[in-house]
């Protein structure tokens, strides 16, 4: 006889994985004009010490009365007892969510989803790639390295955005460039403020700065819009990295976040189980995906 | 494995006797159609019945119910108010849609209202005379070993009862003089024969063998948008599926007010707004591409990933599809490369 409840993971047998946990909202600012950051911390301090998660997990995040979405994780888990995420203007849920204010609770749930291969990418070297609002999931991955930089090799992070105005945690970004670990390259598509003292241009133009690379070694994590895939993608083929060591983040409509409401799905494997964090060599399984962001000129 | 002996005629008195632990459901008449509906006796059931038109899955996961209510201090989870149900007819592929549900949201995270409800509701099978639709020979789901309490086979003078689990012996050990057995050599014999006249009754025309390779090789086949011209998006298909466990989630509150329910409600690959995501971005936007969903995951995905197919041949979307798209139908036009009439 089949037994009835089996729990592969640690999680308590008990525990309803739909059940949203309030959270403060503790800090509140504007990114760019449409995209706001958030700290919330959990209004039951216990929960704030068991809050464990790895970079490119996700939450779930609900608003009373409005409904429940996922969201990227934009801080680190070497600085335990806070999260961060970024809400940009899209649909009515982030639209209510984008005039909360601090002290205002939320619901939220998590973390969910395979996170990046941590543990597969200690002592190799780290190339992140951000277009637009791929910052937010990346930055966690960028934070968590810098704050255990002595288990990595070379650093490179490489972001694009379209103006100066519109690119996520502009300043913090900048302030890198000073770090003498790490290769900070950041462009835009065009500069209207005249102030602009980065480069400009689309992001694969930085893969020319980027000096010797030493591919074998090296894991790439990209995220951004798909035309960026499209062409960060081949530029990184040609650099010879291998595509088991290319990580993308994937986004899809999710209700459940744990397998269970289906509408992640690609083909066999679910967004929030089996992803967020694909490789290009699974990418390049998902017939769905190819020929759609990611080109099949990519194949070849 | 127990199976017991017991005579048809007693088969009324037992059910009477073990009403006292929960609410009793059967298959009854609904016009031309069946339905699985709540019964005093025996003689209010049908068991020459074929399908129901909804699948027993709709008592372990309704249609639509509440998860939690929430209020401005958050969020209380619903459950506790299910009743204790027995639910007598259920035939081998519906026992076998209910295992695929069960690896589905009791295996990895268990979700605590499929589980309180799989635990509220005993399964007592019965065995069944397939029809024309039928295609449960075609998944290997014409007979089954597990999921159920108790199994009904009948055949003919007797019926001969599996015992499935601890549950179905405690019903068992209420009627305990309803029971033998002694089994004779006639009895084997009867059973062997009834196997073998069963699988001799199926004469629908479908073979699923080879199907992931097949939907590997025309995954770019013109036969998806013919059949996408055809489809009309409706979703009955999903709803009367016996392994179709997709959902969706709202927040129902009233006007003025932020008190409200968290629901959750059958939802459907074919309907449009299924991968729209924030932003207006969506993944299918296409209906061929919808119907490629659906099938592929019953029976290209599913098997890849478990070894069978996520179909159990019970033929409802045979009978339902208002525009004869259905497992027998998509797999025949991807092998022949035609869409039939």
């Amino acid at each position: 006889m089949k037994k009835l409840c089996v729990v592969l993971d640690d999680r308590e047998v008990e525990d309803n994985p739909y059940q949203p946990d309030m959270w403060r909202i503790v800090r509140r600012y504007p990114l760019t004009k449409d995209v706001n950051f958030y700290q919330a911390r959990p209004v039951d301090m216990d929960e704030a010490l068991r809050m464990s998660y790895l970079p490119g997990q996700f939450i779930m995040a609900s608003i009373i009365g409005e409904g429940e979405a996922p969201f990227s994780i934009s801080s680190t888990p070497s600085r335990p007892g806070i999260l961060e995420f970024c809400i940009r203007k899209a649909g009515t849920l982030t639209e209510t969510l984008f005039g909360m204010k601090e002290n205002q609770t939320i619901g939220i749930r998590g973390p969910y989803g395979n996170g990046f291969p941590m543990d597969k990418m200690e002592g190799k070297d780290i190339m992140i790639i951000a277009g637009g609002l791929g910052a937010a999931p990346l930055r966690s991955l960028l934070l968590y390295i810098l704050d255990n930089r002595d288990k990595f090799g070379k650093l490179t992070y490489l972001h694009g955005a379209r103006t100066p105005d519109e690119m996520l945690f502009r300043e913090e970004f900048m302030q890198l460039k000073e770090r003498d670990d790490l290769k900070c390259l950041l462009t835009v598509d065009k500069d209207d403020t005249g102030k602009w003292t980065e480069k400009v241009g689309v992001v694969t133009n930085l893969f020319k700065e980027l000096g010797p690379i030493d591919a074998e070694n090296t894991f790439v994590a990209v995220c951004g819009p798909p035309i960026m895939y499209k062409f960060v993608l081949q530029h990184l083929v040609k650099l010879g990295i291998p595509k088991h060591q290319i990580l993308m983040t994937l986004e899809r409509r999710m209700k459940c976040g744990v397998g269970m409401c289906g509408h992640c799905a690609i083909e066999y494997l679910y967004t929030c189980i089996d992803g967020p964090v694909f490789t290009y060599w699974d990418v390049l399984h998902m017939k769905e995906i190819i020929g759609r962001g990611v080109s099949d000129k990519v194949i070849a | 494995m127990m199976i017991l002996k017991m005579k048809k005629e007693d088969l009324s008195a037992f059910l009477e006797s073990i009403k006292d632990w929960g609410e009793l459901w059967g298959p009854t008449k609904k016009g031309e159609k069946v339905a699985f509906d709540k019964v005093d006796s025996l003689s209010q059931m049908d068991l020459k019945a074929t399908r129901t038109i909804i699948p027993p899955k709709k008592f372990l996961y309704p249609p639509r119910f509440t998860m939690f209510d929430f209020d401005e201090n958050g969020y209380v989870e619903r459950t506790g108010d299910v009743p204790k149900r027995i639910l007598f007819g259920i035939h081998p592929c519906d026992v076998h849609g209910i295992l695929i549900m069960d690896k589905l949201f009791l295996e990895t995270y268990k979700d605590p209202y499929y589980a309180e409800r799989r635990e509220k509701t005993l399964l007592l099978g019965h065995s069944c005379i397939p029809d024309d639709k039928c295609m449960c020979f075609a998944t290997d789901t014409d007979f089954v070993a597990e999921g159920f309490d108790l199994f009904f086979t009948d055949l003919k003078m007797f019926y001969l009862v599996w015992v499935g689990s601890s549950r179905g012996h405690d019903l068992v050990r209420m009627r305990p003089d309803l029971f033998s057995r002694d089994l004779q050599k006639d009895d084997i014999l009867n059973y062997t024969e009834y196997r073998k006249w069963k699988t001799s009754q199926f004469k629908a025309e479908v073979d699923f063998t080879g199907m992931p390779d097949v939907f590997e090789l025309a995954y770019d086949s013109p036969v998806w948008d013919e059949l996408a011209e055809k489809c009309l998006s409706c979703g009955q298909c999903s709803m009367v599926c016996p392994t179709c466990n997709c959902y969706n989630v709202v927040d129902d509150v009233e006007l003025g007010s932020i008190e409200g329910t968290r629901d959750r409600y059958w939802d459907s690959c074919m309907f449009r707004e299924y991968s729209l995501v924030a932003g207006g971005h969506n993944f299918r936007e296409k209906r061929a591409d919808r119907l490629k969903l659906w099938y592929t995951h019953k029976l290209q995905a599913y098997i890849g990933e478990f070894g069978e197919p996520a179909c159990v041949g019970c033929g409802r979307c045979v009978s339902t599809c208002p525009v004869d798209i259905n497992v027998a139908t998509v797999s025949k036009a991807l092998k022949e490369q035609e869409v039939g009439k």
